[in-house]
C-alpha cells in the first residue's frame, strides 16, 4: 500500500466528486429555487455528451465539441422548461417525479433513434492527453487534472455569481420566498428558464468531460443522476457549496472505498470472501454515507434547518 | 360519468373474461400476459397503501419486489440443488412450496419494510423519496455482488414451484392463483381503507398536526401502513419470479419502482382499483406499442406526459370523477 496509490486514488476521487458537483450544482439550484424534482438531468448530461461526440467527430476540434456541448445542453434545457417543466411548478412532487421520469423516456429512445445503439467515441485530444509528474514521484493523468481543475474553477465561478451579481440576489431570493420575488417585480418565468438552461448547461459540460474518459452511450446519465441526487441530500438542498462538499465526499467515498475496502477485508478474511463482501459494502458505501447523514441532519449538511 | 363501483366490478371482469378467452381460442401467451398484470397490479396495490392512501412517495418499493424474488429463487435454488440454506444454529433446507415461499417473502418484506420505514420516516417529501431510492439502489448492488446467488446474471430456476393440487406449469392454473391472490389483497386494502386504521392514515397524509391533536402517532401510522405495502409488494416479487422462473438484480432496480409508480399514476392514484387497470393497460402497451415500434417508449413516455399534465386522476379519475380529492 504505497504513498502513490494512495495520492492517486485521492486525486481520482476528487475528479470523480468535482464531475458530480457539476451535475448536483444545477439540479440544486432547479430543487432549491424552483422546488422541481427534475429526474431528466441525467438525459441533459447525456445530450451533452452526444452533441460533444458528433461535433468532435464531424470538426476534430476538442474545444469546439465542448462548446456545443454547452450550447446543446442549454437549448434542450430551456425548450423542455418552456414545453413541460413551465407545467410541473405548482404540482406536487410526484406528478413532477413522473412527468420528468417520461422526459428521460423520451430523450433516452429519442437518442437512440438519432444516433443508434451503439457508444460513440470521444477522444482525449493531444494536448491533454498524457501524464504529469507531480511532486512525490505521482504520474497523473493531464487529463483528469485538467478536470479538476476546470471544475473548481466553474465551482469558484458559480460562488461569484450566487454572490455577487444580480442573478445571484434573484436565485438566493427565489430560494427564500418565491412568491415574494415575484411580488417584487422580477420576471419569475424568465428566471427560471434562465436557472434551468444554466443547470442544463453544467449537466451537458460535465457529460462531454466525462464522456471521454468514459463511454458515450444512451442511458449514460441515470447513474450519474442517481449519485447527483445523493450529493444533494447529503450536501443540502438549495446549497451550492453543499453540493461541493457533498459531491466531493462522495467521490473520495466511493473511489477509496471501492479501493480500499476488499483491501481491508482481506486482513482477516480470506481473498475471495473479502473480494466479495469489500466490493460489495463499496458499492453500498454511498447510500450509506447518504442514509447516516440523513439521520444526523435530517436535511442535509448545509441544508435549512427544518 | 360511471359510478366507481361499476367501473371496479367492470375491469374484475376483464381479468375474468380474457384469460377465459384466451383458454378458449387456445392462446396460452394471453394468459401469461395477464397473469404479468395480475400480478404487476398486486405489486402496484401495495404501493398504492403508502402512495395512495399514506401519501409516502416510495422510491424504492422494488426493493420488497426484489426480496419477494429473491427468497423465492433462494429458496428454490437451494431445494433443487439438494443443499440446505443454512446449516447452523439449525438446518433450513430449500423448499419448492408456494404457500411457504410466499410466507417467507411476505415475512422478509414487512421485516426490511419496517427497518426502511423507521430509518426513512424520520425525513419527509423529497428525502424520503431519495433515502428511499438509496436504499433501493443498496439492495440493488448488494445483489449483483453476492455472486452465490448468480450476481449480475441472476438465477434460473427451472421448475415452476408447486402448489399443493396443482399443476403450476399450465398457464391458466397458474394465471387462477395470481388472481386469487390479487382478489384477496382488493378484498384486504377495500377494507382496510375503511377500517379505522385507514381513516387514521387518510388522515396522517392530508393533516398530521391535526392526527396528533387528536391523540394517534402519524409516524407510527405511516409505518404500520409501509410495512403492510412492502408485505404485499413482496409477495408480488415471489409470483413475478415464479412466472418468470429467474430472478436478477433488476428485481431491484430503480426503473422498476418508477414502473410500478407509472400503474398507480396511469390508473389513478389512491384509487382501489387504480393499480390494477393501470398494470393491464402497461402491460397491454408494452405488448402492442412494442409490436408496433422499437422505439415504443418514446409513445410511452409522451402518454405518462400528457396524463400527469392533463388527465386528472389518472384513468378511474376521468371515468368516475373526482370522488377522492387528492392535493
Amino acid at each position: 500500500m504505497s504513498f502513490i496509490l494512495i495520492a492517486e486514488q485521492i486525486l481520482n476521487g476528487l475528479q470523480f466528486g468535482i464531475m458530480l458537483f457539476l451535475m448536483a450544482a444545477g439540479l440544486t439550484l432547479i430543487f432549491g429555487v424552483m422546488g422541481l424534482i427534475n429526474l431528466a438531468h441525467g438525459s441533459l448530461y447525456m445530450v451533452g455528451a452526444f452533441a460533444a461526440a458528433a461535433v468532435a467527430g464531424a470538426t476534430g476540434s476538442f474545444l469546439l465539441a465542448l462548446i456545443s456541448a454547452l450550447i446543446a445542453a442549454a437549448a434542450a434545457g430551456a425548450l423542455i422548461e418552456i414545453l413541460v417543466i413551465r407545467r410541473l411548478y405548482n404540482k406536487d412532487h410526484l406528478d413532477q417525479v413522473l412527468a420528468t421520469f417520461a422526459l428521460i423516456l423520451i430523450f433516452s429512445e429519442g437518442t437512440r433513434w438519432v444516433f443508434g445503439s451503439f457508444p460513440l467515441f470521444l477522444d482525449i485530444p493531444e494536448y491533454l492527453s498524457g501524464p504529469v509528474s507531480l511532486p512525490g514521484g505521482i504520474e497523473y493523468p493531464l487529463y483528469r487534472l485538467v478536470l479538476i481543475v476546470v471544475g473548481l474553477a466553474i465551482a469558484s465561478g458559480l460562488g461569484f455569481l450566487i454572490t455577487k451579481t444580480r442573478i445571484g440576489i434573484q436565485i438566493r431570493a427565489g430560494e427564500n420566498d418565491r412568491e415574494m420575488i415575484a411580488a417584487l417585480g422580477v420576471d419569475i418565468s424568465k428566471l427560471y428558464t434562465i436557472i434551468f438552461a444554466l443547470g442544463a448547461a453544467l449537466a451537458g459540460l460535465a457529460g462531454a468531460l466525462v464522456g471521454t474518459i468514459q463511454s458515450v452511450e444512451v442511458g449514460m446519465g441515470e447513474p450519474v443522476l442517481i449519485l447527483a441526487f445523493v450529493v444533494i441530500v447529503i450536501g443540502g438542498i438549495g446549497s451550492i457549496k453543499g453540493a461541493l462538499v457533498g459531491g466531493i465526499l462522495v467521490g473520495l467515498t466511493d473511489t477509496l472505498g471501492g479501493v480500499f475496502l476488499p483491501r481491508f477485508f482481506a486482513l482477516f478474511l480470506d481473498n475471495s470472501a473479502a473480494t466479495s463482501v469489500g466490493s460489495s459494502l463499496a458499492s453500498m458505501a454511498i447510500y450509506i454515507l447518504m442514509g447516516a447523514v440523513l439521520i444526523w441532519r435530517p436535511t442535509g449538511l448545509f441544508g435549512a434547518r427544518a | 360519468m360511471i359510478k366507481e363501483r361499476y367501473l371496479n366490478i367492470s375491469i374484475l371482469a376483464l381479468f375474468v373474461l380474457i384469460p377465459a378467452y384466451a383458454l378458449f381460442v387456445d392462446e396460452p401467451f394471453t394468459i401469461t400476459l395477464m397473469t404479468r398484470a395480475a400480478i404487476f397490479a398486486l405489486a402496484a396495490l401495495g404501493l398504492n397503501i403508502a402512495l395512495g392512501y399514506g401519501g409516502l412517495v416510495s422510491f424504492g418499493h422494488a426493493v420488497f419486489f426484489g426480496l419477494g424474488g429473491y427468497a423465492m429463487g433462494i429458496l428454490a435454488y437451494h431445494a433443487q440443488n439438494y443443499t440446505p440454506f443454512m446449516e447452523w444454529p439449525f438446518v433450513i433446507d430449500g423448499t419448492k412450496s408456494m404457500p411457504i415461499i410466499w410466507l417467507v417473502a411476505v415475512v422478509i418484506s414487512a421485516l426490511a419494510a419496517f427497518l426502511i420505514g423507521v430509518l426513512s420516516l424520520r425525513t419527509s417529501g423529497v428525502y424520503f423519496i431519495m433515502i428511499t431510492l438509496a436504499f433501493g439502489q443498496m439492495f440493488y448492488f448488494f445483489s449483483i455482488s453476492w455472486s452465490e446467488y448468480g450476481g449480475e446474471d441472476g438465477l434460473s430456476i427451472y421448475v415452476r414451484n408447486g402448489f399443493p393440487g396443482l399443476n403450476t406449469l399450465d398457464p391458466i392454473q397458474f394465471y387462477a392463483i395470481c388472481f386469487i391472490i390479487l382478489s384477496a389483497g382488493l378484498f384486504f386494502v377495500h377494507r382496510l381503507a375503511r377500517s379505522p386504521f385507514g381513516l387514521a392514515l387518510n388522515a396522517a397524509r392530508q393533516t398530521p398536526q391535526r392526527v396528533v391533536t387528536v391523540g394517534l402517532d402519524p409516524t407510527r401510522i405511516k409505518l404500520i401502513a409501509f410495512v403492510i405495502s412492502g408485505a404485499i409488494t413482496g409477495l408480488a416479487g415471489a409470483l413475478f419470479a415464479d412466472l418468470n422462473r429467474f430472478v436478477s438484480p433488476s428485481m431491484f432496480s430503480w426503473q422498476l419502482s418508477g414502473e410500478i409508480m407509472i400503474f398507480i399514476i396511469i390508473g389513478g392514484v389512491g384509487r382501489l382499483f387504480g393499480p390494477v387497470i393501470g398494470a393491464l393497460v402497461f402491460v397491454g402497451l408494452e405488448h402492442f406499442l412494442g409490436g408496433l415500434s422499437e422505439f415504443w417508449h418514446i409513445y410511452l413516455g409522451l402518454l405518462l406526459l400528457s396524463i400527469v399534465l392533463f388527465g386528472k386522476g389518472g384513468i378511474i379519475g376521468i371515468l368516475s370523477g373526482r370522488e377522492v380529492k387528492h392535493g
